[in-house]
């Protein structure tokens, strides 16, 4: 017996009217789906949401993107994990085809969506999901490209699914990011509650042919993870890899080889379980009077190098959904209120290591207290420090081969950004 | 609408292409919205013949929704399907072989063998892809005709390969094919056994790479592989111990992936922790909630934490619940106190801070906050008897704000229970009696058994008190339950005051540490379908429905050469792919049944009585002590099969009552021998058995005889005589018996799996002029065949005979030995058998038939221990 997965897809608005659907199995109504917005409607009020639904035998998996829910329905005991993995590359597809997956995308494209729909799985089981290859036989204008629809692109059935023949750049060159985002739980002690780094080495691959790449990075991040080297302080605990990097060379000697998909990709992301202190440290002095206003102090330091300067730097402060009139002071940067999100949020375009800033907030209050018990979300701090990581990886090398013996360059970048430092008041 | 389509049957019947397109456009947009367009069904199908690409999938678009409905216009499609799958162009071929295996019309269906035929030997790689997942849909419809039609072989032909199960062959092509064929490839090998330990771990090698992969599904079906094939390695190998240390981080991982994705890892984590809490016992930090989770992940990662929590991270995790705690979502809340008792009761050490972080949290006045607080002190006050009771005045003083019956009921327990030390006790309670009719059952109950309490503690302050409660409930009240309770305490007080205190004053047996534990064959069967709906659930994937192959059940495969081959039929080789479709009852059923039984104290019979009932009295004296000590010893008496003992309830799942055991048949009789262990620090009484229905009625003929109290450290030896009246009912697999065991503490459920031999009666032996006609007249698909390996004999008849096979005629042809037996089941079901033996071969065939194949594979397994004890 073979494992099993979807029998319906169906793209739903936010009423929970089916705006386009595909039955790849038959083997479950399809007016069963008339239930799926009522028991989520039921759910959502019980405060129980829940991903998989189920309503007699039928289950629900689903999961919403923008104005839009995406449902599986299965009466089999189905392989969930692939069928969220399954309902996530519709989004990452519809997305790339359609630049924004919403309502009227879906309504605007109809045609193509059942096109794809229709090549992307067959009878429960996921076919080529890679949207650079679908476009090279599923277009958006059929009749301009009658001649070339006429073949199918080997990548479809071959080994290597990702990437076609015959690509050609005149000139090659290989861009790699490796973009690092820190974590960060800091208590209202200040004690640092968790800590992790989630790292990511982003390709965008310009290049000819179908070259062979090897990517070298400095051995102790690698040899870290077998635990052969447990004395530097990071360890990369886990990796993960996209399809076209060989899984078995890289268990028996730790090689990243790989044939890269063409254009943009995610060729690896890891995980460090470190303990990091927040690189932009956060002091907070709220005082609230109840009736009459709430005074906010907030203190940032960058405790990063010297040299270092992050960007973009973003802190976000709840306030009161019931302040008003706010006056802000600040030592740099500006700070705005945002009240539909209850926040003020304090922008600084630069701010170099090693330096500290103030904020200042006043808010009023209204004579009549708001009753309703409100949640006490985190201050949260956003950021970007170019040509740093925290884990200090890098890039050694990038091996290039391709038969026609081409030049080609690898150009390396280095960001660290915060994925939302957090800190609780 | 009416004029609409008029407008569109005439633009459909244009001659101009770009003009029909459109029109097929438009009757699928209107389609979509749902409107009702199959009245122009031939006006569409009329389209179809077209080299334009885009028209033609929608025309076939159009011919999959409504075809059902218009079978009989459907067949106008089929000769242009025929033609369109012989097209120059492979997208055509391919999508006409795709969309004819999607038109679940009988008459279309007919049509399809010889297009798919072709497609499937198309030079084009897509059209055979495409044309392969055909042949799946078309065994979906009628596997028959895909049997008949060759299609199978057509498809093994396609992989190059005459044994699609080629282990090698799949492990290779996990290198080699999508993300989505990895997971297929994964999940197949999760289905197969490997011979022994050298190729789980050859195959574990070879997937563990998978964990790498940056598709979550193709994790956690490699993480399934694992945690089955982990079974058969040896726990001290250095290769256990690594493989055990790379699960851990990619289970981490996929917590940082979409919440829908992290919301499957955590319940499948959850099964992880209980069947293999070391995987995780370092990463409890992990599972810490983000202030942002969704709320369904915040509570799974909540169940995780406590799971976790241990003496080394309680103070991390206290810390954590505390904030918990103070949120906003209430359910949320609610749990996160009710986490703080369960972490007092599991880790001793901590109880001290669980009961002053309770404490706290009764001081913010919360009122669902303080209600739940009470529920949790009630259980911590049980688990740690005279411990804690100097805060039950700062309890009390929250009686007022008491409104759910959970928390109403704890305090009056709580009152009743140290009504001793707590002054006024009886205005307390008095206080509730009030509202008495207002109150739910539970909160009646509880306060009717407080009052009693404390008059039998107190008994000269509160005699008006009791009779007022008694009168409430027996009088006033229309709840039998609570009107049978209340009589039979005021006969109690009445007639014998100090039987009374004995009874209701009694000692109380600790509570378990763990909580909603999965029931061990359960956890073992959803660990073999890691990332299924069914462990998402943690619902038996026999609750689904079946697919067109039946349900397969799976068990975790066990260790050769430790544990018999009994236990496990799926590592007993070939008998392993036969295929049992039958109803099984699920989860709810069963204890639903076990339940409603009468699981009443044991009938008083004297000790020496009992030894006269028939079949016991056989046993007294010699033989049975003998037997069983041989068993314990765990050897084997003779040519006699006897079965390892095995616990089959550990001690800490059933407070402290440990069983351990085995069947044997024995002079024509069957008996389930078993030594019960008293664990716990109390003393046990009131022993009763009972038997779930199963498949051959199996049933007690006696109560179990054990008629003193089982006091602690003590263990006894029980020999329960069965036999095979009682109802029936099909389990899954065929020898499953499931087992209720009640004592004076609670209710215990365990199953475990009967050795066909037991089944096999004396008078099994065949005339041999039957024995030919019935091995003729059963059909010969009925035949099953067999290996029976390694096996080094001489004397194969007689230890056959001892376990009643019998021999009937025994042949020479071509040099090997030919043995024709018999057997026959309590049930009265023939088995017939023929072993052929060659000489100098260590490897016998086995042939059986059986008008009732299914029991086929039991006997098989019978066969194969009896030769190799």
């Amino acid at each position: 017996a073979w494992s099993m997965s979807a029998s319906a897809v169906f793209v739903l608005d936010l009423k929970g009217k089916v705006l386009i659907c595909r039955n790849y199995k038959g083997d479950v109504d399809m007016s069963e789906i008339d239930h799926f917005f009522t028991l989520l409607v039921q759910q959502e009020e019980e405060g129980l949401l829940c991903p998989v639904m189920s309503h007699g035998n039928v289950h629900f998996l689903w999961i919403k993107h923008s104005n839009l829910y995406l449902v599986a329905t299965t009466n089999k005991n189905s392989n969930a994990s692939l069928v969220y993995a399954f309902l996530y590359k519709l989004v990452e597809v519809f997305t790339e085809y359609f630049k924004e997956l919403e309502e009227e995308s879906i309504q605007d494209n109809f045609v193509v969506v059942y096109e794809l729909l229709d090549e992307l799985m067959d009878f429960g089981f996921p076919q080529t999901t890679d949207s650079k290859i679908l476009q090279e036989y599923i277009t958006q204008q059929g009749n301009k490209l009658e001649v070339a629809k006429t073949k199918v692109p080997t990548t479809v059935t071959n080994a290597v699914s990702w990437r076609s023949e015959g690509i050609r750049y005149k000139k090659n060159e290989v861009f790699i990011d490796v973009i690092e985002s820190i974590n960060v739980l800091v208590n209202a002690n200040g004690s640092v509650m968790s800590s992790d780094i989630v790292g990511s080495i982003k390709l965008k691959t310009m290049l000819s042919g179908m070259p062979e790449l090897r990517l070298g990075l400095n051995d102790r991040m690698l040899f870290a993870l077998t635990g052969r080297d447990k004395g530097k302080a990071v360890t990369m605990e886990d990796v993960k890899f996209h399809q076209c990097v060989r899984l078995s060379r890289f268990e028996s000697d730790r090689t990243i080889s790989f044939i890269p998909p063409d254009g943009e990709s995610e060729l690896m992301s890891y995980r460090i379980n470190t303990h990091v202190k927040p690189l932009i440290w956060i002091e907070s002095v709220i005082e609230k009077f109840s009736h009459s206003r709430v005074e906010i102090m907030v203190k940032a330091k960058g405790q990063f190098k010297k040299q270092s300067v992050a960007n973009n730097v973003e802190i976000r402060v709840p306030v009161p959904s019931d302040a008003d009139s706010p006056k802000f002071k600040t030592s740099t940067g500006h700070a705005k209120y945002v009240p539909e999100k209850n926040l003020v949020v304090w922008s600084i375009k630069s701010f170099p290591g090693g330096k500290e800033f103030l904020m200042r907030a006043h808010f009023g209050l209204p004579s009549v207290e708001n009753h309703e018990m409100e949640g006490r979300p985190p201050i949260t701090v956003k950021f970007e420090i170019p040509y740093f990581t925290v884990s200090g990886i890098q890039v050694r090398y990038m091996k290039i081969i391709e038969k026609s013996g081409y030049q080609a360059l690898p150009w390396v970048r280095y960001i660290t950004q915060s994925g939302g430092e957090r800190r609780f008041a | 609408i009416q004029s609409s389509s008029y407008f569109l049957k005439a633009e459909l019947n244009n001659e101009k292409k770009e003009k029909k397109k459109e029109a097929v456009k438009k009757v699928i947009a209107a389609m979509t919205v749902g409107k009702d367009v199959s009245s122009l069904f031939p006006d569409v199908v009329n389209c179809m013949q077209t080299d334009n690409l885009e028209l033609k999938k929608l025309v076939y678009l159009y011919l999959m929704n409504y075809a059902k409905s218009q079978p009989d216009m459907a067949i106008m499609a089929v000769n242009s399907f025929v033609k369109d799958c012989e097209d120059p162009n492979p997208l055509i071929r391919a999508l006409a072989v795709r969309t004819m295996g999607c038109i679940r019309v009988d008459k279309i269906t007919e049509y399809l063998c010889e297009p798919l035929r072709k497609c499937l030997k198309d030079e084009d790689p897509y059209v055979r892809k495409t044309a392969a997942v055909c042949v799946a849909k078309l065994h979906d419809i009628n596997a028959q005709m895909v049997e008949d039609q060759g299609f199978l072989d057509s498809l093994r032909d396609l992989i190059a390969d005459s044994n699609p199960m080629n282990i090698n062959k799949l492990l290779t092509a996990l290198n080699e094919c999508t993300e989505w064929g990895q997971i297929f490839i994964l999940d197949c090998l999760s289905n197969y056994n490997p011979k022994d330990e050298r190729e789980a771990q050859s195959i574990c090698e070879r997937v563990t790479p998978r964990l790498s992969h940056a598709n979550s599904a193709v994790v956690l079906s490699a993480v399934k592989v694992l945690m089955k094939f982990l079974e058969l390695l040896p726990k001290d190998s250095d290769y256990y111990n690594t493989l055990l240390k790379k699960l851990s981080p990619p289970l981490v991982t996929l917590l940082s992936g979409e919440p829908e994705v992290q919301y499957v890892a955590l319940r499948n984590i959850n099964l992880i922790v209980q069947k293999r809490p070391e995987i995780l016992k370092q990463e409890i930090k992990v599972f810490f909630v983000k202030y942002n989770d969704p709320i369904y992940v915040k509570l799974e990662k909540l169940d995780i934490m406590i799971r976790l929590a241990s003496h080394a991270n309680i103070a991390q995790v206290l810390a954590e619940l505390k904030e918990y705690a103070t949120e906003v979502d209430v359910d949320f809340v609610r749990k996160a106190v009710r986490a703080i008792g369960r972490c007092a009761i599991k880790v001793e050490q901590s109880a001290e801070r669980c009961v002053s972080t309770l404490l706290d949290l009764i001081q913010t006045k919360v009122n669902y906050v303080v209600q739940e607080a009470i529920v949790v002190i009630r259980d911590i006050f049980r688990k740690y008897p005279n411990k804690y009771e100097s805060i039950i005045a700062t309890l009390c003083e929250n009686l007022d704000s008491l409104d759910e019956p959970d928390a109403r009921a704890a305090m009056i327990w709580i009152v009743g229970e140290y009504a001793e030390r707590i002054d006024n006790a009886d205005e307390l309670l008095e206080s509730f009696l009030e509202g008495f009719h207002d109150e739910s059952t539970q909160v009646q109950l509880t306060l009717l058994t407080a009052i009693v309490k404390l008059f039998l503690k107190k008994p000269s302050e509160t005699q008006e008190l009791v009779q007022q409660v008694l009168s409430l409930a027996t009088q006033d009240s229309d709840n039998p339950d609570l009107r049978d309770r209340g009589y039979i305490y005021w006969r109690l007080l009445s007639t014998d005051p100090v039987t009374a205190k004995e009874v209701v004053l009694s000692e109380k047996p600790l509570i378990s540490e763990e909580t909603d534990l999965i029931e061990p064959t359960l956890l073992d069967e959803l660990i073999c379908h890691i990332g299924s709906l069914a462990s998402v659930y943690h619902k038996p994937p026999s609750a689904f429905v079946e697919g067109s192959h039946g349900i397969h059940r799976k068990h975790l495969p066990i260790q050769h050469g430790s544990i018999d081959t009994g236990e496990s039929p799926v590592s007993a080789g070939p008998a392993a792919s036969i295929d049992q479709p039958q109803v099984i009852p699920s989860q709810g059923d069963l204890l639903g049944d076990l339940l409603n039984l009468d699981l009443g104290p044991p009938v008083n019979v004297p000790q020496g009585s009992s030894m006269q009932i028939g079949a016991v009295d056989l046993l007294g004296g010699g033989l049975d002590s003998l037997v069983r000590q041989s068993v314990k010893q765990r050897w084997y008496s003779g040519d006699l099969f006897l079965w390892f003992v095995k616990v089959w309830l550990p001690a800490v799942k059933a407070k402290g009552l440990e069983i351990s055991g085995t069947f044997s048949r024995r002079q024509g009789h069957m008996y389930m021998d078993m030594t019960f262990t008293n664990k716990a620090l109390q003393h046990m009484t009131d022993f009763a058995i009972q038997f779930n229905k199963n498949s051959f009625g199996v049933i007690p003929t006696t109560p179990l005889p054990v008629h003193t109290p089982l006091m602690p450290s003590q263990s006894i030896d029980i020999s329960l005589p069965l036999n095979t009246i009682g109802p029936v009912m099909k389990m899954d697999p065929l020898n499953n018996l499931q087992v209720a065991v009640k004592n004076n503490i609670d209710v215990f459920y365990f199953s475990t799996l009967i050795p066909l031999n037991v089944f096999f009666v004396e008078d099994g032996k065949m005339e041999r002029q039957v024995f030919l006609a019935t091995w003729k007249d059963i059909p010969n698909e009925n035949e099953l065949q067999y290996q029976i390996k390694e096996c080094h004999l001489n004397a194969v008849s007689g230890k056959l005979q001892n376990n009643n096979i019998y021999t009937i005629a025994k042949r020479n042809v071509e040099g090997q030995d030919m043995l024709y037996q018999s057997l026959k089941l309590t049930n009265g079901i023939w088995i017939l058998a023929e072993l052929r033996i060659q000489p100098g071969n260590p490897n016998y065939t086995l042939s059986l038939k059986c008008r009732a194949p299914e029991v086929s594979q039991y006997v098989y397994q019978m066969y194969d221990a009896i030769l190799k004890s």
